[in-house]
């Protein structure tokens, strides 16, 4: 079996199998790096892991922008005297042959003169001499070994100077640090022994337990206070206030405690609760340093493009490469084959066929004529076009979604949590509890009375409570990762338990993009008949010839005697007498009383209609099955931006409660949302591609369905893996389980708090009571919370994966 | 028993001292990447079979 894969990237071996070294390859460009890599003594690329290779992609072109000093500069990371440094994102980064051949690029470019790789964020850091080479044959170097780049307008405008947030780090250590010195200053006070050198030197570590806990009260601490604060000056009572005022108090009590020699203070209970606490945040934050949740159109356009200067002598241009941003009205810009078209334009000349499923989701290629309007987003397909600008990069039709409410708006920060719910009744009921306990020891014995006060809010500090969440959903968040669903943050789980209409996109999200399904219907062809359409199909750059060409059977090679395309209509050839039409029904004589909305490649032979080949989108395997697990629970329709075409098929495959939607637009994809949620429904939106973003962005939870998490996805809370789609139920189970285990625990919580506050409002609270109980209620419910949200993970998981 | 403080100010200064460690190694990116380090510590001598270079290094610190 292994001999019938390439050996440099694996794909399966075609019909042209190219030998060297009686090693075998797929296509010449797979061939050519095998050949760089053994002339350069590179060849532990192919020991460390097999068929570690991606065939190289065609550059013609493409980077001829970075010959433009004024992009290469906003580019680079670090530009002075002779030395540059460049950071570059290349998708195909995936195994540790690829980290090794791209730390030793000195090899193949003397000039480079280190590499580093980040392996999690797929990045390259170059460092090379930019006297002996220059960024473009980096990156023209870089693409011939398959290892393509991805610049994009993002690199170009994004802040080279953005810093690296540590602070929960160093507030850790700082925490961390503290706490155990504190622990082992105050241990030998626990046991209350009245010995002479205990009673010594119990100033020296009272003194001592007090310089270590300011950091962590005055830094470390910090956050909580300042949310505290912002909570209280906007009236809302939420968790963080409860836990400052434990954390201030146990401070001001410990301090006047050991000022006057009263007792040992609480410096163990209060450098382990912000320790705990910070511990708990830090596993919250699971972040996915490859995937990016914030993309906009940014991430996709590129940052230069050619434009067209006509000089005096009418067949002679000047092809220079500009910034995007420098677009102006009335240019003329070449869009080579692949390339996307970053402003709304007008076709000048050359045939285009646009691929809009970018924007709108419609999966066919468009063919377009000279004067026709062409939008933004759409990608050339058919060779090089030229065209004419109509409007800027920030006007056009597409960058303009960008400019409506739900990208501006934070509102998906103003998540209520659980917690902060349950910590407003939680905040009012412990001071009620101080207050009427204080009052009864003011009239019982008032020496007590301060000393009740402070206990109660010593040991209602909600540590526990506080701990619960994170580590609940930080645990369920690894989990789903596991699983290929990757979340945004914490809130976003919680988020998901209310939902209760979903809403799916169809191209590319229930159906796949990379196979279509392609059907005859008609009158039989003949042999010859397949023959010269093969043949005729050859000839053809047209998008669905290509496709069509992969399907059919093998023929052998006749030439044409004569053969024309024409753009708009199709092919027709002539071989051995024998005629051949292929294209459009119009061209092809058709009949057209039935209505067809299927994209379809209609064939005539000798003058005689004979059929048509109908593409059709190739629904994932298990839709049917998901919709019908999911209408149980919640509304479910198909919002689509493609035309109704396949809406019988749908009808039939899907329940009949899936509301179906065709002809949206993406703005009205978020209109449909926006109304929806007017009607207070929750919606969870699914899609896969930059005509759902404002969709995804208005709903209450964006999923994006990607083939290859590693590619683009627009901006969205979470990227779910598209095999994994099925699973989808589970997930949304499991996160409701995750809520249930949350209030079980906080349940939990409130019994140790009841506990404490029995010593507190009693009187009897010494530090050693509160260094057991403190501690022991956190560490259980980590416990409690980590186990429980495993084993229903473990339970959900088990029936789908048999 | 005064021997205490001198204890005390010892055990505290070594602990200061892994404790600015651990500060440093967070300032200098320690932490950022804690993937790709486990990766490339496993690369030795791969490229040895044409070029010079390792051997002459090798040579070199011989001498």
């Amino acid at each position: 079996m292994e001999n019938q894969n390439c050996y440099h990237c694996g794909n399966t071996l075609g019909k042209k199998i190219k030998y060297i070294d009686d090693k075998r390859f797929c296509c010449n460009g797979c061939k050519t790096v095998y050949e760089i890599f053994s002339t350069n003594g590179m060849f532990a690329y192919y020991n460390l892991e097999t068929t570690p290779g991606a065939p190289p992609s065609e550059i013609n072109g493409k980077f001829e922008y970075l010959n433009n000093q004024d992009i290469v500069s906003k580019l680079l990371d670090f530009n002075e005297n002779d030395i540059s440094i460049i950071t570059l994102f290349i998708h195909h980064i995936h195994c540790s042959s690829c980290i090794w051949v791209l730390e030793n690029l000195n090899k193949l470019i003397p000039a480079i003169r280190s590499s580093q790789v980040d392996f999690s964020k797929k990045k390259v850091s170059i460092t090379y001499k930019n006297n002996e080479t220059s960024l473009k044959d980096i990156v023209t170097m870089l693409s011939s070994i398959g290892y393509e780049p991805t610049i994009s307008l993002d690199d170009y405008t994004r802040e080279k100077t953005e810093k690296k947030d540590y602070s929960i780090l160093y507030k850790l250590g700082i925490a961390g640090f503290a706490f155990g010195n504190v622990m082992f200053l105050s241990f030998p006070e626990y046991f209350e022994i009245s010995e002479y050198w205990l009673e010594k030197y119990k100033h020296l570590f009272r003194g001592l337990m007090f310089i270590f806990s300011l950091p962590v009260v005055f830094y470390a601490a910090g956050d909580y206070f300042k949310s505290a604060f912002k909570g209280l000056r906007n009236r809302i009572l939420n968790i963080d206030v409860p836990i400052a005022l434990g954390i201030l108090v146990l401070f001001l009590r410990s301090t006047i405690e050991i000022l006057l020699d009263l007792g040992s203070g609480f410096f163990d209970s209060l450098t382990g609760l912000v320790f705990f606490l910070l511990v708990g945040k830090f596993f919250q934050q699971k972040t996915y340093s490859f995937l990016s949740f914030e993309r906009d159109y940014k991430s996709y356009f590129p940052i230069a493009v050619t434009r067209l200067t006509r000089t005096s002598n009418p067949n002679q241009t000047i092809e220079e490469n500009i910034q995007l941003y420098t677009i102006k009205k009335g240019d003329t810009l070449l869009i080579r084959h692949g390339e996307l078209i970053p402003v709304d334009c007008i076709l000048a000349k050359g045939t285009a066929a646009i691929d809009y499923s970018f924007v709108t989701g419609e999966s066919e290629t468009l063919s377009k004529n000279i004067g026709d309007k062409l939008y933004a987003g759409g990608k050339q397909s058919d060779g090089a076009i030229e065209v004419e600008v109509l409007k800027t990069v920030q006007q056009s039709y597409l960058t303009k979604l960008w400019s409506k409410d739900a990208f501006t708006k934070q509102q998906k920060n103003q998540y209520v949590t659980l917690i902060d719910i349950t910590s407003k009744y939680f905040t009012i009921s412990i001071l009620g509890i101080a207050l009427v306990s204080t009052i009864f020891w003011l009239i019982y014995d008032s020496a007590k009375a301060l000393n009740v006060f402070t206990a109660v809010l010593i040991i209602a500090c909600p540590c526990a409570l506080a701990l619960a969440r994170p580590f609940a959903l930080g645990n369920i968040i690894r989990i789903f990762g596991r699983n290929q669903f990757y979340i945004k943050n914490a809130d976003v789980i919680e988020e998901l338990t209310k939902i209760d209409t979903i809403i799916f996109d169809k191209t590319g999200t229930i159906t796949t993009t990379k196979k279509s399904n392609i059907s005859y219907q008609g009158n039989p062809l003949s042999h010859w008949e397949e023959k010269i359409l093969k043949n005729s199909l050859r000839n053809s750059s047209h998008p669905l010839s290509r496709k069509l060409y992969d399907l059919l059977a093998d023929q052998d090679i006749m030439t044409a005697d004569d053969y024309e395309e024409i753009v708009g209509k199709g092919i027709e050839a002539h071989y051995n007498g024998h005629h051949i039409k292929i294209g459009s029904p119009q061209y092809t004589g058709a009949d057209l009383k039935k209505k067809e909305s299927d994209t379809a490649v209609h064939i005539q032979t000798n003058n005689s209609y004979k059929g048509f080949y109908r593409f059709k989108n190739e629904y994932r395997s298990g839709m049917k099955d998901l919709f019908h697990n999911l209408q149980q629970d919640y509304k479910l329709s198909v919002l689509s931006g493609d035309n109704d075409g396949e809406k019988s098929y749908l009808k039939s495959i899907l329940p009949t409660k899936v509301n179906l939607l065709f002809n949206h637009k993406p703005d009205q994809k978020l209109e449909h949302i926006k109304s929806l949620q007017d009607n207070s429904a929750k919606v969870l939106m699914i899609g896969d591609g930059l005509n759902d973003a404002g969709a995804l962005a208005q709903s209450n939870v964006g999923i994006v369905v990607s083939d290859n998490t590693n590619t683009f996805s627009p901006a969205c809370d979470a990227i779910l893996q598209s095999s994994k789609m099925t699973l989808l139920p589970q997930f949304l189970k499991l996160s409701k389980e995750t809520i249930r285990i949350i209030k079980s625990s906080i349940v939990l919580s409130f019994l140790y708090n009841g506990i404490g506050l029995y010593f507190a409002v009693t009187g009897q609270l010494k530090p050693v009571i509160a260094a057991i109980l403190m501690p022991l209620s956190s560490i259980s419910i980590v416990i409690y919370v980590t186990l429980l949200t495993n084993w229903s993970a473990r339970r959900i998981k088990s029936p789908s994966e048999e | 028993m005064s021997v205490i403080y001198i204890l005390i100010a010892a055990s505290i200064f070594v602990a200061i001292i892994f404790f600015i460690a651990f500060l440093i190694s967070i300032k200098r990116g320690q932490y950022d990447d804690v993937c790709t380090p486990a990766i490339r510590m496993l690369f030795e001598d791969e490229l040895v079979n044409t070029s010079e270079n390792p051997k002459r290094i090798s040579k070199n610190n011989q001498l």
